[in-house]
Order: structure tokens, then sequence, then C-alpha cells
């Protein structure tokens, strides 16, 4: 199946795996273009994503305030700071909230033209998500940053590696969001509405992403079995923790390293729903 | 009467319509109140690492966040749905409710009253209760006048802002999340007590746009507490006309909104 589709996918004479990188770039060149034309969105959005910063880094720093040595769960001020105004930005990159796209597909059918292109739909969804999410990185990760450094004393990094680091882990965060998000909207293929599944999706992903509280405020057992049985602080808590070096540089490339393990282990199982799934698709209509 | 019985039919159609589907009916059920379980217990988290957050404990401080909660479910159950309106400006749908001879916002409520966030007002009463427990409240006619009165006049107050920032949609259809940051983002800032803020942020949304009066200056008026920020302790009592004030200026500019109303053309 795959091998007879290599010889479709080769557009250009330059071989199947540069014609393969050729379409990924371009998928992804095509859904970083879509957003460029949601402008007045990504305004509106990056200002509501300001309000929020200012508000939660206010509530961490009066918890900080009243905290035995200033450092609630190990982050002083600075870091808490970095914590909120990054996870501000990281948000819509991560795109934490709901993404109903292929289940509308699903249940509309349009999936069936997805199906019938020369690519995968887990490649090239994935491929559009990564464009999408480069876009979000250099819109709407800015803007807050750059509203809450001016607000805020944050955190300057202190280690060379923090930066590619923290860069890598962002790029894995996008990973382990969209196979998620892929795995809730394939639920369609079965339930024909995914809106149960994503309103969990959106629920849990928020609040075990790190992104209302820190997860190191919960028990130590508590945070290290959510840590390691979901994939969801793999989202947010992770980047947010290597960007404020929270942790020290071993403890900071093994989180990211955890964040690798997930985002492979989500999209091998992305996959094999995508393969069950189209054995027994049947599109809706005449 | 017969205008009642219009607005009868169309809420009836809707609760027929979510029993239709029972299982997502059950799932929306129970995601609506996480919601507001989750808000909860991110205040119960913040307190374990600390007994004070802006010089108050915890049942003070789950006093605000409750009356805030039950305010805002309230809200957000009866005209939250308000803010479908920028769909309905950017189809062009508002037509077919402003040529019907009812009132446009009551359609748009009963067009779509979210039964599912019915579980989160329960909750939000719930936790109310608990929050007035834990506290050691001095009753007089005056406090329980008060605790009776202040979800309510949340209610009417974040259902003006619920109001307001949708109207948004009449002049800038691609508004978008801008109405969530006064919205979902003004019940935040209203779950906490507003000495946390720093003081251009406090001014803005506690005294500018009225914030305060949601839950911290009840509280306070309900626990006999001095203000740490300066106002006489029992401003709480004020309230129920911060509440009518914000609902005078959400009638002024609803309707100055359907009046802009230019449908899509076409």
């Amino acid at each position: 199946m795959a091998g007879k589709d290599a010889s479709v996918l080769t557009i250009s004479p330059d071989g199947p795996l540069r014609g393969s990188i050729t379409t990924f770039g371009a998928l992804a060149g095509s859904g970083f273009r879509r957003y460029t034309t949601y402008r007045q969105a990504t305004i509106a959005g990056t200002f509501t994503n300001v309000v929020f910063g200012y508000l939660r880094c206010y509530v961490l720093l009066a918890v900080a305030a009243s905290t035995l040595g200033n450092r609630p769960a190990g982050y002083d001020t600075e870091q808490l700071a970095t914590y909120v105004w990054l996870g501000q930005g990281l948000l819509s990159v991560v795109m934490l909230w709901g993404w109903s796209e292929l289940a509308e597909r699903i249940r509309t059918g349009d999936v069936a033209s997805d199906l019938l292109r020369p690519v995968p739909p887990l490649v090239a969804y994935l491929a559009a998500d990564l464009g999408r999410s480069a876009h979000a990185m250099l819109t709407r990760f800015v803007a807050p940053v750059v509203v809450g450094a001016l607000c805020f004393p944050l955190r300057v990094p202190t280690r060379w590696q923090t930066v590619p680091l923290f860069l890598v882990s962002v790029l894995l965060a996008v990973v382990v969001s969209f196979g998620c998000r892929y795995l809730v909207n394939a639920t369609a293929y079965w339930l024909h509405d995914a809106r149960g599944p994503i309103m969990m999706w959106v629920l849990g992903a928020g609040v075990l992403g790190g992104l209302y509280f820190p997860l190191r405020l919960l028990p130590d057992w508590l945070a290290i079995t959510l840590w390691l049985g979901t994939p969801m602080p793999s989202i947010l808590q992770t980047p947010l923790d290597v960007a404020a070096e929270r942790d020290g540089p071993d403890l900071q490339l093994a989180l990211v390293a955890l964040q690798a393990g997930w985002a492979v282990a989500l999209l091998a199982l992305a996959a094999a729903v995508q393969r069950r799934a189209e054995r027994r698709l049947v599109v809706q209509g005449g | 009467m017969g205008e009642l019985r219009a607005y009868a039919a169309l809420a009836g159609a809707q609760a027929r319509s979510v029993l239709a589907y029972r299982a997502s009916f059950v799932v929306e059920l129970l995601g609506n109140v996480g919601a507001t379980v989750f808000d909860v217990l991110t205040v119960l988290a913040l307190f374990r690492a600390t007994d004070r957050i802006g010089g108050f404990a915890l049942p003070e401080a789950l006093l605000m966040t409750s009356i805030t909660s039950a305010g805002f479910a309230l809200a957000d159950f009866l005209i939250g749905n308000v803010d479908r309106l920028k769909t309905y400006v950017r189809a062009g749908t508002l037509d077919a409710v402003l040529v019907r001879p009812l009132g446009a916002l009551p359609q748009l409520l009963l067009m779509d009253l979210p039964m599912r966030k019915l579980l989160r007002v329960v909750f939000g009463f719930g936790v109310l209760a608990v929050a007035l427990g834990l506290n050691d409240i001095d009753w007089t006619p005056a406090r329980v006048l008060l605790i009776t009165l202040s979800p309510l006049c949340g209610m009417v107050f974040l259902g003006s802002i619920f109001v307001i920032s949708a109207s948004l949609a009449f002049w800038w259809v691609d508004s978008g999340e801008v109405g969530s940051a006064f919205t979902y983002g003004g019940r935040d800032f209203a779950s906490y007590p507003i000495t946390v803020y720093g003081p251009v942020f406090r001014g803005l949304f506690a005294y500018a746009l009225g914030f305060a009066f949601v839950s911290y200056q009840p509280a306070l008026a309900l626990l006999g507490r001095a203000d740490p920020l300066g106002l006489p302790s029992g401003a709480g009592f004020a309230a129920p006309l911060v509440a009518l004030a914000a609902a005078a200026v959400a009638t002024g500019v609803w309707r100055t909104g359907i009046r802009h109303y230019r449908s899509t053309g076409s």
C-alpha cells in the first residue's frame, strides 16, 4: 500500500524522499499561510491571552509573597512570572483548546477526499499543524512574552542549553498536543459526533497541562503519576519548566526526553487508529 | 400572554432536542460542571503552598470564589448563550430573529437554553453553602439579605458583561475572543481577593468596570472585615446598585447595537 503510493507522491524528479519532504514542507507552508489571513482573530486572541496573563501572574505572585521563602513549589518569583507569561504565549502555539476540524470532516464525510490524496491524513494534518504552530510562535507567543517582560521581571536563562532545549521542547509539545487532538477527533470515526470527547479533552488538558496552576503545587506522587501516566504535562508544563529552569540540567533534559517518548507513542497510536478507522469507514450520504 | 406561550414553545423545543441525545447531554453536563470544579480545585491547590493569599485565609477566599462561581453559573446558564451572537451576525441569521414579533434578546437566549449548564449552577451554590459554613459570620438581618442578593447581583452584573461583550460583534464581527477577556477573565478576576492585583490592573477591573462588587466587597461586608484597600466595610451593600448600573449600560449598548445591525447582504 505504502510502496505503491510512493510513486504517486513523487512529483519532483529528485526521488521519493526529496519528494516527500517537499510535499510535507508545502503542506506546512500552507498551514502557516492559512493563519496569516486570520489577522483580526490573532489580535483578539492575543489581547485575551494578555489579560489572563496579568490575572494569573498577580495571583501566583501573591501566593509567592506569603509563602515561606517566597518559593511556592520551588519557583522563585521570576520563574513564576516566566511560567505564566510564556504559558499564555504557548497556549495557542500548542493549541490547547478545541480543534474539531478532523471530527467535522469525518461527520460530514469530507474526510473521504483526504483519503484520496497520496499523503496519509495523519502526515498531512501534522504538517499543517506544524505550519500553524510556527505562525503562532511568531505572533501569539511573542506578544504576551513582550508584555510580561515589560511589566514583570522574567527569568533570564542562566544555562547555554536552556533556549535550544526550550525550542525542541515546544516542537515536541506541539506534536504531543497534535497526537492527542488527532486521537480525540478520530473518535468521530466510531461515534460520528466527537463533541463529548473534545469537551473532556479541553477540560483535562487545561488543568493537567499546568495552565491553571503549576502541577508542582500538587503532592509529589500525584505530579509524578500525571507526568508519567498522561501526556498532558508534556504539552505545557514541560516546556515552561524548561524555560524557567525549575530543575537541574539533568532533570531538564530528562523531561524533554519523556516528551519525545510521548510524541512517538502518540503518533504511532494515532497511525494505528487511523488504519483501523479506514478499514471500517463508511462515508455517509449519496 | 401569547408572547409568553411563544417563548415557552421555543424553550420546550430546545429541551426536547437536548433530551433526544441523552448520552451527549450527560457528557456535556459533566464537562460543564467539571470546569467549575477545577476552578475551585485551583484555589485549593494554591492554598497548598501558603495559608494566606492577598491577606485572606482559605475560608475567606473560598467565600469570594463561591459567590462569583454561583453568580457566574447563573449568568452563564441564562445569558451566556448571547456570545453566539457573533456567529449569527456573521452569517446574517440574526435577520430571522429580528423579523419575528418577539424581543431579539429573549429569543437568542431561549433558542439555545443550555440545559447542560444546570449542574454547574447547583455545584456553584453547593460550594457557597460550604464556604458560608467554614466562615464564622455574625448573622444580622442585613447580612442575610446581602448573602441572598449577592449571587443574584453577581448574575445581573456578569450577565450584563456577557451582553456588552457580545454586542461588540455588532461593530466588530471578528472580535472573536476579546469578549472572553471580560466574561471569563472577569469571573477569574473576581474569584480571588482583589488585594492580589497590581494597582493599575485592579483600578481598571475592580473599580472602573466594577468587578470588586461581584464578590470581594460583599464578602468583606458579610465577614465584617475592614477593607485593606480603603473602601468602607459596608461598601458591599452597594452591590445591587452596581449590578443595576451595569444592566442599564448593557441595555443601552444592546439597543444601540441592534439599531446598528445591517445584515450581511445578498
